[in-house]
């Protein structure tokens, strides 16, 4: 089953004075279950794609569509609802926040979804024992190691049971074992329970591990492997 | 939640938090304490004035109080006395017959004021009797007086002394007459007194050949709010156009007013200096953490917060940040307020002079009104949540794209 699909998608920053054209007509399709890396050069549009597909930012041209739903229809409280119910993020650094606990971060979604005290109690627990936080659920972010943090946000993005999950650079604040750690536990999930994951980065060692790995350059699709 | 994130955020610079907290406190507590203690000193002195001198409400011959002399006295007669009673709120009411006079005793003449007072109303009012300090107090048939004690220094004239009272009664006639000092009144300051004799209005009457007359009529009541309910039956009964004057406390004391009124808006003009210090000290603050919060903003549009739940809990955090300043201000103003109204600060030296010149004593009592402070809460209120515009203003047109750019 296909959950996203972007056509010709188009991304053209600063269109009135020097136009950078980040994306240049990217096709693209992710199915559940994938778990995909998105590589390429700096400058490529890899950030570029996956804020567009995230609806955090509108294409030039072309469609993302999401569930069968072409998401440049919603409305901007429309999109931020659509957002919480259906993607998970998350980003380089800086993730999380700082006056909440590694629980009460991850809680917050579901709060923001209005889940019951026990729905988001009993998942909570789930999800930062799945992530190998079981015992720093009360810590602050500023408590926890980098690796710990991303793991954190790893286990909020996947809160709200979202249909998949966007990670920009991930890895790219960690040292080799915390990256190591991490990409077992998002692996884990993504077999386990099948969650979808779409993230890029630059680390040959998470290009490694990944399932398909699509390369962009110049904000154009170059190549789009599947690893068995 | 909202409330969470905006409570932990507070704690979360705790050195910002403490100099915000800080600065309101000190608005808040200084113009708490100013206004209290103007409040108070105003109060006084028209209380005082009010209920020891002019009354609530005083009837007069049209234009006495302009041109206050015997011949614009007015009948005043027991029926009329019953008439005025029996207005509903009224409880005494009280006539006297005031004009000038010249009083020799020995080789010394003054010029003194004489009021011819019913001595059991007066009484009621101005409790003129408590003020006694040597002698007696005047009983309706007596044929004496009562002198201030400023006075009875100045003419060095004692209890059982005769002085004599020399003035132009009613329509011209000649008024001369002998009187002995039945008692001694002293108003706290000598020089409040200094021109002062008070006789039972009978024999005032008899003295300035005005029988039945009286200059002013005052009608005693419980107070201030009951002014109101009691002027309109009493603009019904009396002919206001041609032949009485009504006068409520305040057209009668209008340069204590005027000064109150002067002063309130010197405070006002103080506080919202104060204010606009402490404002943009704040408005910097938040300024500063808009621009450092503009990622996490960012980055909670993003999995899901709207826009109106970080903006409600960033204003929730500015305002509990004044808050806390504020409730702390408002604690120590109220009880230092009330410590003031217990245990009111004396004024010496040169203060103290220009006080007791304008009659009132030199104490600069607090007021505990509970409006003062709640009108500083609401100020903070006010300026927090306008201040609280800022990164409300920012976080609507946030694109957290951009925010997390940086
Ligand atoms: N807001 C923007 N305004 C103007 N140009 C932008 C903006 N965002 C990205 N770009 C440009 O678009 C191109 C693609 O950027 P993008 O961030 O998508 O690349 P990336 O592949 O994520 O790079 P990196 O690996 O360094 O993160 C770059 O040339 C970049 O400079
Ligand atoms: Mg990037």
């Amino acid at each position: 089953m296909n959950i996203v699909t972007v056509q010709q998608a188009q991304k053209t920053y600063n269109p009135d004075k020097i136009p950078v054209h980040a994306l240049q007509g990217v096709d693209l399709t992710i199915e559940q279950g994938e778990f995909t890396a998105l590589v390429g050069p700096s400058g490529s549009g890899k950030t570029t794609l996956l804020n567009a597909i995230g609806g955090l930012d509108l294409l030039t041209a072309g469609k993302i569509i999401i569930n069968n739903q072409d998401i440049a229809t919603f409305s901007d409280s429309e999109l931020i609802e659509f957002r919480k119910q259906n993607i998970g993020f998350v980003f380089q650094a800086y993730n999380l926040i700082p006056v909440f606990t590694a629980k009460e971060n991850v809680e917050f979604v579901m709060l923001l979804q209005g889940k019951s005290e026990q729905e988001r109690d009993t998942r909570v627990r789930e999800l930062l024992t799945a992530v190998g936080l079981a015992d720093q659920i009360d810590r602050r972010p500023s408590e926890l190691s980098g690796g710990q943090q991303q793991r954190v946000a790893v286990a909020r993005a996947l809160a709200s049971k979202p249909q998949f999950i966007l990670a920009d650079e991930p890895t790219a604040n960690l040292d080799s074992k915390s990256t190591a750690d991490l990409l077992d536990i998002m692996l884990e999930l993504n077999q386990k329970e099948n969650i979808t994951f779409l993230f890029s980065t630059h680390d040959q060692r998470v290009i490694d591990r990944a399932r398909r790995v699509v390369t962009l350059e110049d904000g154009k699709i170059i190549s789009d492997e599947r690893v068995s | 939640m909202i409330f969470k994130i905006a409570w932990r955020n507070i704690g979360r610079n705790k050195r910002r938090t403490l100099l915000t907290a800080a600065s309101i406190f000190f608005a808040v507590f200084f113009s708490c304490v100013m206004t209290s203690i103007n409040r108070g000193v105003f109060d006084k002195m028209i209380d005082d004035s009010v209920t020891s001198n002019v009354g609530y409400i005083q009837i007069h011959k049209k234009g006495f109080w302009d041109d206050q002399v015997i011949n614009n006295a007015m009948v005043y007669d027991q029926q009329w006395k019953q008439e005025l009673a029996a207005i509903d709120k009224v409880q005494t009411v009280i006539p006297r017959l005031q004009s000038a006079a010249m009083i020799s005793f020995g080789k010394i003449t003054k010029n003194v004021l004489v009021t011819g007072i019913d001595p059991a109303a007066e009484n009621k009012l101005t409790n003129i009797s408590n003020r006694v300090v040597d002698g007696e107090y005047l009983n309706a048939d007596d044929q004496a007086v009562l002198i201030g004690e400023g006075l009875a220094k100045k003419l060095k004239a004692t209890i059982g002394d005769t002085l004599i009272l020399l003035s132009q009664g009613y329509r011209g006639v000649n008024a001369a007459q002998v009187y002995p000092i039945k008692g001694i009144v002293s108003f706290g300051v000598p020089a409040l007194s200094s021109g002062m004799v008070y006789m039972p209005l009978a024999a005032a009457q008899y003295f300035y050949g005005a029988n039945n007359l009286t200059t002013a009529v005052v009608l005693d009541v419980a107070g201030k709010e009951d002014v109101e309910e009691v002027l309109p039956p009493l603009y019904a009964k009396l002919d206001t156009n041609n032949t009485y004057e009504v006068m409520a406390w305040q057209e009668m004391i209008p340069d204590i007013l005027n000064l109150k009124q002067t002063k309130d808006s010197s405070n006002k003009v103080v506080t919202i200096i104060l204010y606009f210090i402490v404002g943009f000290g704040i408005f910097g603050t938040i300024l500063m953490m808009t621009r450092e919060r503009q990622y996490e903003f960012g980055v909670l549009l993003s999995i899901g917060m709207k826009r109106g739940q970080l903006a409600a809990s960033v204003w929730i955090e500015t305002l509990l940040l004044g808050l806390l300043g504020a409730v702390v201000g408002i604690a120590l103003a109220y009880g230092l307020a009330y410590y003031l109204m217990v245990n009111p600060i004396v004024m010496q030296g040169e203060m103290a002079e220009a006080y007791t010149k304008f009659g009132m004593d030199p104490v600069m009592p607090a007021s505990v009104a509970l409006d003062i402070f709640w009108e500083q809460a609401l100020t903070v209120l006010t300026i927090t949540t306008l201040i609280a515009l800022y990164p409300a203003f920012v976080i609507f047109r946030l694109q957290p794209v951009t925010a997390m750019r940086s």
